[in-house]
């Protein structure tokens, strides 16, 4: 917010800040080119044994399926708390939802009729959506910290309700959960997680292009609106409460995707996998990498995924890893490892290329300021 | 079988509408009911306080919570308690049970102050936005928890029995014990206290002042930082106090992870009363324990309690978002 932060940089982030100027320079197509390298690279991570990443406790491909799976939600939930700066602390609670209409269709010990798993993704996106218009109707009108509250209560009732109501078998849960049929010669099981992740790091592409997107449209910038000053959003002529709905809902259909692929891959469903903590690590995922920059929280899930797979010691301690993180990121780097930053989006970009001759300036504050916004 | 069946009552009764055993239970549910909720409410008024002063949830008030029960665990049982009810005299028992509060409430206290220093402050430094407030909120108790999950393990303490309830007197046919009888008792004396406490002392006056405006209090004279330790402070004090009756009510119910959702249920409290209000906790506190008590025999099983209780946050937020009594510790907020 002031000048003396960011003349105070330390000279390390320069060099990020280059790299993202000459990044930002590249045309989109450009863009497009660089990253098919990378894209090939994760997708051939599980085939790859690389020395210091394979951990030695946890099957590999497993590993990094939780960490695509955490990468998938901290996306969604970046949605609801990173664009549209509400606080969803009952995220589980759509990812329990998810995970429970797939095998609710699909496993033989359910009563409901089965159909193929696949079908089964999008009708669970619809339900969780459903329940998230359900749940954002009355809570969104409320100021921002009630939201929180309500939507923990969200969490715990969902989980609850698993427990309580006969046909989600409670602590039995459901078995044989449904998968997809042979596609390009894999075959998709239980016992091995690599098709199930190069399906979760594919969906995760549709859903960056999706959310992007969304991202650069009108319903992009209202979100950042609101974020930033919702008084003065709603003043301007943006329908918050239509926005944070839009924004609510879309999270908990990612969140609903993301728990049906995990309930497929897992094979199994049953309430013990929907507690509060998780709730919470999805949260740190969000705020670890930067809420509101997209890269930034699919490394922040898979940062809190992979490292207590990978430092299989740090078993139950993570929550308490992650609890301090928060404080502290708080504290001192309030932004995440990326943070949001307040830039002019894809058209705006190109035109101040134009006019100016140089590219716009980024900085993670407010692009108003006078160091460092649009003059 | 219409699969639609499955989700109707078929005999494993995980929903039942017991009206007749609800109206015969009806006056004993209630005398535990307010028993439950005057812990509910001792809880939710540190929830207020710190909401009227900084407008800030602070999630990690049910960890100051558990730290007291903690407390309250590790006294009695170095006093000799265990699984059974010692054969102690009365003043014997009582000088034994207000040691254990005391000591729970300076844990308590302790905790909370340690609690606003370490986390809290220094985002108020900052000028930090509402929702790295919460979000420190989350991490600290995250943090508290774990550490004591790592200190102690994932299991529950031993119990401590401290007496065995008696029937004093019955009232509608229903006994009414002794125990529920201090716990409802000490949670009025108690409200009643700070209540009196924030209308009539010079640092009461402090603490509606900040609620009302810190900038302004501030040009006033009064020392703001001191006025939001002693917010947490006495936040945290309430939660000890809370922490002996918990025991008491629930020997073996001192986990970990157990004020958690003790916590949300205290928070919903405190709002379904009016966030900021101490009467108002009060009154949510007690009716969150009656319509938990009412809403598991209504249904049938005791984990309704946990959901009817959100249900009703929700319900009551839709309808009145200022609860029912309004926000109101510094009178003119919102």
């Amino acid at each position: 917010m002031t000048t003396a932060s960011s003349a105070t940089r330390p000279a390390n982030e320069s060099a990020v800040r280059r790299f993202r100027n000459r990044w930002n320079e590249l045309s989109r197509p450009q863009q497009w080119v660089a990253l098919i390298p990378l894209v090939v690279l994760i997708y051939l991570i599980p085939e790859i044994n690389a020395p210091f990443l394979a951990s030695t406790s946890v099957d590999f491909a497993t590993s990094m399926f939780h960490a695509a799976e955490f990468a998938m939600i901290a996306l969604g939930l970046n949605v609801v708390v990173g664009q549209a700066g509400l606080l969803d602390l009952g995220y589980v609670g759509f990812f329990a939802i998810g995970s429970y209409v797939a095998a609710l269709l699909t496993s033989p010990e359910s009563m409901l009729a089965k159909i193929p798993y696949l079908a089964t993704l999008p009708i669970a996106m619809i339900v969780t959506m459903i329940f998230g218009l359900l749940l954002g109707t009355p809570t969104l009108r409320l100021r921002g910290d009630y939201l929180a509250i309500v939507t923990l209560g969200f969490g715990e009732i969902v989980r609850l309700l698993a427990s309580i109501i006969p046909v989600f078998n409670g602590n039995v849960g459901l078995d044989n959960v449904g998968h997809p049929p042979k596609l390009l010669g894999q075959t998709f099981s239980n016992t091995d997680a690599k098709p199930w992740y190069w399906l979760m790091v594919t969906l995760i592409i549709v859903i960056l292009l999706f959310v992007g997107n969304l991202e650069r449209s009108r319903v992009g910038r209202a979100w950042v609106a609101i974020r930033e000053d919702e008084d003065a959003a709603q003043i301007m002529g943006v329908s918050t409460f239509k926005f944070k709905l839009w924004a609510f809902a879309i999270g908990a259909g990612i969140g609903g995707l993301s728990g049906a692929l995990v309930g497929g891959q897992v094979s199994f469903v049953n309430n013990q996998d929907f507690s509060v903590p998780f709730s919470v690590l999805y949260l740190a995922a969000v705020i670890l990498g930067g809420a509101g920059n997209k890269v930034g929280v699919m490394i922040g899930g898979f940062l809190v995924a992979y490292i207590p797979d990978r430092f299989n010691s740090l078993g139950d301690k993570k929550y308490l890893v992650f609890g301090v993180a928060l404080v502290l990121l708080m504290i001192f780097r309030s932004q995440g490892l990326l943070g949001a930053r307040q830039r002019l989006l894809a058209r705006g970009r190109q035109a101040y290329r134009q006019l100016l001759g140089r590219p716009e300036p980024i900085t993670s504050e407010s692009s108003v300021t006078p160091d460092g916004g649009a003059q | 079988m219409h699969p639609l069946t499955a989700f109707l009552a078929d005999g494993s009764s995980w929903i039942t509408f017991d009206v007749s055993g609800f109206k015969a239970e009806f006056w004993s549910l209630t005398f535990d009911g307010l028993a439950y909720g005057a812990i509910y409410a001792l809880i939710a008024m540190g929830y207020t306080l710190v909401y009227g002063v900084l407008r800030l949830i602070n999630f990690a008030h049910s960890e100051v919570f558990i730290s007291g029960a903690y407390a309250v665990v590790f006294t009695l049982s170095f006093l000799g308690f265990g699984g059974s009810p010692p054969g102690l005299s009365t003043p014997a028992l009582i000088g034994d049970l207000l040691l254990a509060m005391i000591l729970a409430m300076v844990v308590s206290g302790i905790v909370a102050v340690v609690l606003e220093r370490v986390a809290y402050r220094p985002l108020r430094k900052k000028g930090a936005p509402p929702l790295a407030f919460l979000i420190t909120a989350i991490g600290a108790s995250f943090t508290i928890q774990y550490l004591i999950e790592w200190w102690r393990g994932p299991n529950a303490e031993n119990s401590v029995i401290m007496f065995i309830p008696k029937p004093l007197f019955s009232v509608f046919g229903s006994n009414v014990d002794d125990q529920q009888l201090i716990i409802f008792l000490a949670a009025i004396v108690l409200a009643v206290g700070v209540d009196q406490f924030l209308k009539r002392t010079r640092f009461g006056r402090g603490i509606r002042a900040v609620a009302q405006d810190p900038d302004t209090a501030t040009l006033m004279g009064v020392n703001k930082e001191r006025v939001i330790m002693l917010t947490f402070l006495i936040g945290g004090i309430l939660a000890g106090a809370a922490a002996l009756f918990y025991v008491m009510k629930v020997p073996s119910g001192v986990i970990y992870n157990g004020g958690f959702i003790l916590g949300i249920k205290a928070f919903a409290a405190a709002v379904l009363g009016g966030i900021g209000n101490i009467r108002g906790a009060l009154l949510g506190g007690l009716l969150i324990g009656l319509i938990g008590e009412y809403g598991a025999t209504l249904l049938g099983n005791a984990q309704w309690t946990d959901v009817i209780a959100f249900v009703v946050l929700v319900l009551i937020l839709m309808i009145r978002p200022t609860g029912i009594l309004g926000e109101s510790l510094g009178k003119a907020r919102v």
